[in-house]
C-alpha cells in the first residue's frame, strides 16, 4: 500500500508537535499557586512565634496554667498588665466554655434542620430554606454582635436568666451574681446561632451523600420515618456529621467580634455560666490597641498563637472526617 | 488513514498487581481487531496502554515498547501527542453534558485551536454521518445537549467526537456493553464501515460481536495473550485448548 495521504485535519494536528512544554509550564504554575498558600500559613505562624518569644521566655508553660494572687486584694488573679503578670487561663476557660456550650445548643437544632431539609421538606420549600440557613453564615459577625447587645442580652436579663437561676440554680452553674445579662451564656447563644448554618449545611451534604438504596433497605424492613433516618441515614453519615460539628467548633473558638460584645470582658474564672468572662479572641481584640508594654503585647500574641494552633488542628480533623464520608469511604465502624 | 500497531514485550502493573505480562502483538492497519477474554484478563488495560491512558492512574506502571505507525509512543513523544492521533471510545458513553451536540463533536478540534468555522461545520457533519447519527440529530445540533440523547445515541456521539480529529487508530473499550441490542447492532455496523479507513481495536465480552466485526481476534487470559489469529481461525479451529474452552463456554 502506498504511504497514507494525510487529511487536512491530520496535517494540522501533526503540526502541533508533542506539546511537551505546555504541560510542564502548567504544572509549575499550579505548584506555585499551591506553595503560595503554604507560604502564607508558614509566614503567619513564624510571625506569631517570633513575636511571642518575650512572653514565652518569661512564663513558659505557666502561661497557660498559673493562678496568681493579687497583692492588694489577696484574691486569685490571672492577667494584670499593670503589675506585669500574665496567665491565659481565664481566656482558655472562657473560649472552651462558650464554644462547647454553643455546640450543645446548636448541634441538635442544626441536625434537625438538616433532617428536615433532606428527608421531609417539600421540594418547593427546600431551596429557599437551604438558602436562608446558609444566608445566616453570610451575615457579618458585628451584626450578630449588635443584635445580641440590643435584643438578646435584654431578653436573657429579663426572662431567661431569672428562669434558669430559679430552676437550675441548685447546680451551681447558674447564679445571680451578674445582673447584666452578659457573660458566657450570652456568648454561647450568639455563637450557637452563628455556627448553626455551617453545621447544618455540612450535615445536609453528608446526608445527601448517603445512597437512596440505604434508605430503601431500612424502609423495606418496616421502619418508620424516624427509624429510617436514624438507621439508614444518620448512622451512615455520622462520621461526616461529627466533622461538621467540629468545623462549627473551629468557627466558635475563633469567633471574635460578637463574643467580645457580649462576654463581659473580665479576665476571671467562674463556675456560673451567667458570669462575665473573656475569651482568647476577645482579649486580643480588646487589649491589642492599648498594650503599652512589650510584655503585654507579646502575651497577647502568644494567646493568638495558641488559638491559631488549636483552630488549625480542629479544622484539620473536621475536614478529614467530612472528606472521608463525601469521598464515599464507608462510614461504618469496624 | 490508519496505521499499524506493533507491541513488543509489554508489561503493565496496577500497584503490585501484574495485569499484563509479556504481550507481543502486531495489529494491522485499517482492519478491526477484537480482543476477547474473561473479566479482569487485562484486555482493557491493554488498550489503555495503547494511548497511554493507563498511566493516568498514579499507581500504574508500564514497560515494553508500543509503536504506532512510525512513533514509539513511550519513548518518542508525550501522551498528549499520542492521544491526538489515537481516538478512544469508552465503555460508558461520556458526552460532555454542558455542551451542545455540535460542540461535543468539535471539542477535540477546538481544544487544539482548530477554528476554521466552515470546515468545522463540514467536519461535524461528516463525523456525525460516519457515526450514523446525523439523521437523528441534524435539526438540533446546537439546541440539544449531548446528555439529552439516548444511551445508544450518546455512544455514537462519542464515536463522532473521536472521529472528528481524524485519528489514525480508534480504540473501543467495550463500546456496546452498556447499550440495548438495537443500539449495539448500530455500533457494530458502524465499526464494520469504519474499519477500512481506521485501525480499530475493540475490546468486547460478546464473542458474536468479535466474530461479526473483526478480521483478527486476540484471546487474553490472566494477563497474558493466549492466542492471536484471524477471527475465523480463532472461532472455528483455535490452536490453544484454553481458547477453545473459552469460546465454547466451558469457562469464563
Amino acid at each position: 500500500m502506498p504511504p497514507p495521504e494525510h487529511s487536512a485535519i491530520r496535517r494540522f494536528l501533526l503540526a502541533r508537535g508533542n506539546s511537551a512544554i505546555a504541560d510542564r509550564v502548567f504544572r509549575a504554575l499550579m505548584i506555585l499557586c499551591a506553595l503560595s498558600i503554604f507560604g502564607i500559613v508558614v509566614l503567619i505562624a513564624w510571625q506569631l512565634i517570633e513575636r511571642s518569644q518575650l512572653s514565652w521566655q518569661a512564663f513558659g508553660f505557666n502561661f497557660f496554667w498559673k493562678t496568681y494572687i493579687d497583692p492588694t486584694t489577696g484574691l486569685p488573679s490571672y492577667w494584670d498588665p499593670v503589675n506585669g503578670y500574665f496567665s491565659a487561663l481565664p481566656f482558655v476557660y472562657g473560649t472552651l466554655v462558650s464554644s462547647l456550650l454553643s455546640l450543645l445548643l446548636a448541634v441538635p437544632l442544626a441536625i434537625g434542620v438538616a433532617i428536615f431539609l433532606t428527608e421531609m421538606c417539600p421540594g418547593l420549600l427546600r431551596a429557599p430554606l437551604a438558602f436562608l440557613t446558609e444566608l445566616l453564615a453570610a451575615i457579618p459577625s458585628i451584626i450578630y454582635g449588635l443584635w445580641a447587645v440590643f435584643v438578646l442580652v435584654p431578653l436573657l436579663r429579663h426572662y431567661v436568666n431569672p428562669f434558669l437561676i430559679k430552676s437550675l440554680g441548685w447546680t451551681g452553674f447558674f447564679d445571680d451574681s451578674n445582673p447584666t445579662g452578659l457573660g458566657f451564656f450570652a456568648s454561647a447563644v450568639i455563637l450557637a446561632i452563628m455556627i448553626l448554618p455551617i453545621i447544618s449545611s455540612l450535615t445536609r451534604e453528608v446526608m445527601t451523600a448517603v445512597p437512596h438504596s440505604q434508605r430503601e433497605a431500612v424502609l423495606a424492613l418496616g421502619a418508620t420515618r424516624w427509624e429510617m433516618i436514624r438507621m439508614g441515614v444518620l448512622r451512615n453519615a455520622r462520621v461526616g456529621i461529627v466533622g461538621g460539628v467540629i468545623l462549627g467548633l473551629g468557627r466558635a473558638l475563633g469567633e471574635t467580634m460578637a463574643v467580645t460584645m457580649v462576654i463581659g470582658n473580665t479576665p476571671e474564672i467562674h463556675r456560673s455560666l451567667l458570669a462575665n468572662g473573656a475569651s482568647m479572641a476577645s482579649v486580643i481584640a480588646n487589649e491589642f490597641t492599648e498594650a503599652v508594654t512589650d510584655m503585654h503585647l507579646s502575651a497577647l500574641i502568644e494567646i493568638g498563637l495558641a488559638l491559631f494552633i488549636v483552630t488549625i488542628i480542629v479544622n484539620a480533623i473536621a475536614r478529614l472526617l467530612v472528606w472521608a464520608v463525601t469521598r464515599g469511604a464507608p462510614a461504618t465502624q469496624r | 488513514m490508519g496505521v499499524g500497531i506493533e507491541v513488543t514485550n509489554l508489561n503493565a502493573w496496577y500497584g503490585t498487581n501484574h495485569t499484563l505480562q509479556d504481550i507481543n502483538l502486531n495489529i494491522p492497519a485499517n482492519h478491526a481487531t477484537a480482543l476477547i477474554g474473561p473479566s479482569g484478563c487485562g484486555k482493557s488495560t491493554f488498550v489503555r496502554c495503547l494511548n497511554r491512558m493507563h498511566e493516568t492512574n498514579p499507581i500504574a506502571r508500564v514497560t515494553g515498547t508500543v509503536r504506532i505507525g512510525d512513533l514509539d509512543i513511550y519513548n518518542d513523544t508525550t501522551p498528549v501527542e499520542i492521544r491526538r492521533r489515537v481516538g478512544m471510545v469508552f465503555q460508558r458513553p461520556n458526552p460532555f453534558p454542558t455542551m451542545s451536540i455540535y460542540d461535543n463533536v468539535s471539542a477535540g478540534l477546538k481544544l487544539n485551536g482548530y477554528s476554521h468555522r466552515q470546515s468545522l461545520d463540514e467536519v461535524v457533519e461528516k463525523s456525525l454521518k460516519n457515526s450514523a447519527l446525523w439523521d437523528e440529530v441534524k435539526d438540533d445540533l446546537k439546541k440539544k445537549s449531548g446528555a439529552s440523547l439516548s444511551g445508544g445515541q450518546q455512544q455514537r456521539l462519542c464515536i463522532a467526537r473521536a472521529l472528528a480529529v481524524d485519528p489514525e487508530v480508534l480504540l473501543m473499550d467495550e463500546p456496546a456493553s452498556a447499550l440495548d441490542p438495537v443500539s449495539t447492532s448500530k455500533i457494530e455496523d458502524l465499526i464494520f464501515q469504519l474499519k477500512s479507513q481506521y485501525t480499530i481495536v475493540i475490546v468486547t465480552h460478546n464473542m458474536q460481536q468479535a466474530a461479526r466485526v473483526a478480521e483478527n481476534t486476540g484471546f487474553f487470559l490472566n494477563g497474558r495473550m493466549v492466542e492471536f489469529d484471524s477471527t475465523h481461525k480463532i472461532f472455528t479451529n483455535p490452536s490453544d485448548k484454553r481458547t477453545e474452552d473459552y469460546i465454547t463456554g466451558r469457562f469464563g
